[in-house]
């Protein structure tokens, strides 16, 4: 099928999901909308249309994740007079009086309406681009997320979908290869490589087999913004990952994916079926001549296979261990032949390049880190979700006006990023803008993007040992450095929290942490010291405060306590003990140091303490 | 991911048949190894070591090497699965909004540890890191379905629901 057919298919399936002058509703149904209630609410949504009699007036979509996470269930109502509203919060029983009310009466409930997205204004409800949390967001990326259906191959080619690949067709791999270097487009897997760079040195390698790689094991925990790319615009990748085989001259493309993300994987079988279908995957696409396909894998669940050697044995069947470079995969990758791997949202921007050009990319940015950065934004903060920003922005920026401050109005202590491989950047640190540079600065790393906001409550020793009990369970064992190292850190941190470590403990942690950066095989154990690092360089006084026998614990004021029994119903441990209005106690050896009663006290009668252990 | 020891269990998929008929769906290349072994899984719920040999036989290596290869990966099971499964994310989200609370819950609630399956294998209880849906942490997963925003009741609540 030639390209003009495809786009004036497109222009008419986008006619019938626009419905000019007719009623739709759009669900956001990505995975974290449904663990929200997403398909309960499409379900109460369909019911309340056909006791209404307009089943077939109104029609029903399924979204990608718009990003607003804090909001879902999200559901948007456009009426007959064409104005688009975005509801937060949709369960049920609201939903099936947004029907009544907005559908049948022509009466939008501004009371549960988040913003107007298009058309006239409503009394007392924000535009779109007036939200504090989408005013600062820059969305290339993720450019269609709840903006179309996801599994409809025509909507994203009505969106200026595929007409990338078309231009690289045009412009031949050379050309193609100049224009993502001249974007100054980094790898967002984490480690910013330039990606025109890296094509190039694949390029260059002559063999009659090559292959591309789309690393989808997005491993780190805390982060989803592949996933939400994934689920809610699967050709933006894909188109990328072809024009990265165009590029460098692959004919097999690969996706590894994690199988934890079922979803995701469903689209993407879907979407790969429908390029068939369309003639842009196959022996001659858009009657180029030029020959790819793509073949999904599966991940089975370990983290190393993210890195990119360990990920290539990995497809090819064996264990998931990295090995030593050189030979970089661009000379001797997946099954012995030159392999670029790229990672989801690398790819998601190279189509968004080719699309509209390197100069319209190079526009947002810094100097040395070009384009915006997707975020999966989470932790104690009040607006959790998927965000997308200008490189360059400040923390500041991110965590206060688009995450809206922290939950409860606690105070903000620290900012994770880059998951396992990264460190807490100190709240003291907030003004320093998001960019590769400036983040390793601090310590930290701009990792795939995940970002964890940290209340003042957290113990930063604590959330060190988290990420080390992860990276010692992941490390592969192949490499001493790495797996005895996680160990001993682990061992180490274990021994401090316990309050059973003396002050040359902090000495031996550093001297571990440097043997490992130093020595170990891969990107796994030569980052795995950096939560451990970071906190050691901001929040040394934490780690102090357990030195010398003492231990950290929850202890209810007596003075302060009103008796109101909130805490000890809420003691997953059934710890706390103390009648009505008496105060109460928290038995030491019951608790597990969850800190829930902290949370669920009113009177501010829980506090941290620390110790002698021998404290009654 | 994996617990200190893995036993293979003894009861004998065969009689479920089934393994060859798996395999011939897909190549005998290497790279075809782990997509059989999670086919297997899905369709009987875990791998024994009857299956693991005739993997190892379709593919013409040894069951040793099959074997290596699935207990790299945290995915594969060796035990058969209770009816119900509840998962656990500790991501970093999650663990900063008290996952490791919902665990202790789930623990006591159906008196079994982590990796471990009620012995009316009725319920299973895993942890897994990360789901991806940190913006609605903690969350879990229950038979096959995100629970998101929990708390230790909810959870309470969620558990005794499936155990009806």
């Amino acid at each position: 099928m030639n390209s003009a057919i495809i786009r004036q298919k497109a222009t008419e399936v986008w006619q019938s999901f626009v419905r000019a002058g007719q009623a739709r509703i759009l669900v956001g149904a990505a995975t974290c909308g449904r663990a929200a209630g997403a398909m309960e609410t499409k379900a109460a949504l369909a019911e309340a249309l056909e006791a209404e009699g307009l089943t077939d007036a109104v029609a029903i979509f399924e979204v990608g994740c718009i990003g607003l996470c804090y909001a879902e269930p999200l559901v948007e109502i456009t009426a007959a007079d064409g104005r688009r509203v975005l509801y937060q919060n949709i369960d049920p029983r609201k939903a099936a009086r947004l029907v009544k009310s907005h559908l049948v009466e022509g009466k939008p409930v501004e009371k549960y309406a988040l913003c107007v997205i298009e058309g006239e204004d409503l009394q007392g409800v924000p535009r779109w681009q007036e939200l504090p949390v989408v005013a600062h967001q820059q969305r290339i990326v993720t450019r269609n997320l709840g903006w179309i259906d996801p599994t409809e191959l025509l909507h994203y080619v009505e969106r200026g979908g595929y007409s990338g690949l078309e231009k690289a067709l045009a412009m031949g791999p050379v050309a193609c290869i100049e224009t993502v270097t001249h974007a100054g487009l980094r790898g967002r897997g984490g480690a910013g490589f330039p990606t025109g760079i890296k094509w190039g040195f694949a390029a260059k390698t002559d063999a009659p087999q090559k292959y591309v790689i789309c690393n989808a094991d997005e491993g780190d925990p805390g982060a989803f913004m592949d996933r939400s790319v994934l689920e809610g615009d699967p050709h933006a990748v894909l188109e990328g990952l072809i024009i990265a085989g165009y590029a460098i001259g692959a004919s097999v493309g690969y996706v590894y994916i994690r199988s934890e993300y079922p979803l995701a994987i469903e689209r993407l079988h879907q979407a790969i079926e429908d390029l068939r279908a369309y003639g842009l995957l196959g022996d001659n696409i858009l009657d180029s001549g030029f020959a790819f396909e793509i073949r999904i894998k599966k991940g089975a669940g370990a983290f190393v296979c993210g890195e990119e050697t360990a990920l290539m044995a990995s497809i090819e069947g064996q264990r998931g261990m990295p090995r030593a470079k050189p030979p970089f995969p661009a000379n001797s990758g997946l099954f012995g032949a030159p392999t670029n791997i790229n990672n989801v949202e690398t790819l998601a921007a190279v189509s968004a390049i080719l699309e509209k050009g390197s100069e319209w990319y190079r526009s947002f940015g810094t100097e040395k880190s070009r384009g915006t950065k997707t975020f999966s934004l989470a932790g104690q903060i009040r607006r959790a979700g998927l965000i997308e920003v200008p490189m360059g922005l400040s923390l500041r920026v991110i965590v206060e006006t688009i995450g809206g401050g922290l939950e409860n109005d606690k105070a903000c202590k620290a900012v994770q990023t880059g998951g396992p491989s990264g460190g807490c950047i100190p709240a003291s640190m907030l003004d320093i803008p998001v960019d590769y540079e400036n983040l390793a600065e601090a310590g930290s790393i701009m990792g795939s993007g995940g970002m964890i906001v940290i209340d003042e409550d957290t113990c930063m020793v604590q959330i060190a040992r988290y990420f080390l009990s992860f990276t010692e369970q992941e490390s592969c064992g192949k490499c001493v450095p790495c797996r005895m190292g996680t160990q001993h850190l682990l061992r180490m941190l274990d021994t401090i929290i316990a309050g059973e470590a003396g002050p040359e403990v902090l000495a031996q942690l550093r001297r571990v942490c440097d043997t490992m950066r130093k020595a170990s095989l891969c990107g796994l154990g030569q980052t795995a010291p950096n939560p451990v690092l970071t906190t050691l360089r901001y929040f040394e006084d934490e780690y102090q405060k357990y030195l010398s026998g003492k231990v950290r614990r929850y202890r209810i004021i007596g003075s302060a306590c009103e008796g109101c029994r909130a805490c000890a119903v809420a003691c997953p441990t059934q710890a706390i003990t103390g009648g009505k209005k008496e105060a109460h106690i928290i038995d030491q050896d019951a608790c597990i140091q969850c800190g829930v009663c902290l949370q669920s006290c009113r009177f501010h009668a829980v506090k941290i303490v620390f110790e002698e252990k021998a404290t009654i | 991911m994996l617990s200190s020891a893995v036993i293979i269990s003894d009861e004998s998929l065969s009689e479920n048949g089934g393994i060859e008929a798996i395999c011939q769906a897909y190549g005998k290349e290497r790279e075809h190894l782990i997509p059989v072994l999670q086919a297997v899984q899905a369709e009987h719920g875990y791998l024994d070591m009857d299956a693991i040999d005739r993997i190892a036989d379709y593919f013409g290596i040894s069951a040793n090497e099959v074997y290596g290869v699935a207990t790299f990966y945290a995915q594969f099971r060796y035990h058969p699965p209770g009816r119900h499964c509840l998962k656990i994310c500790q991501g970093t989200a999650c663990h900063v909004r008290g996952s490791g609370v919902l665990v202790e819950t789930a623990e006591q609630a159906l008196g079994i540890k982590v990796g471990q399956t009620t012995a009316d294998l009725a319920f299973g209880l895993e942890e897994l890191a990360c789901l991806g849906s940190c913006a609605l942490a903690p969350a879990v997963v229950v038979d096959g379905v995100v629970q998101a925003r929990l708390t230790p009741r909810k959870l309470q609540k969620i558990i005794e629901k499936v155990q009806s």
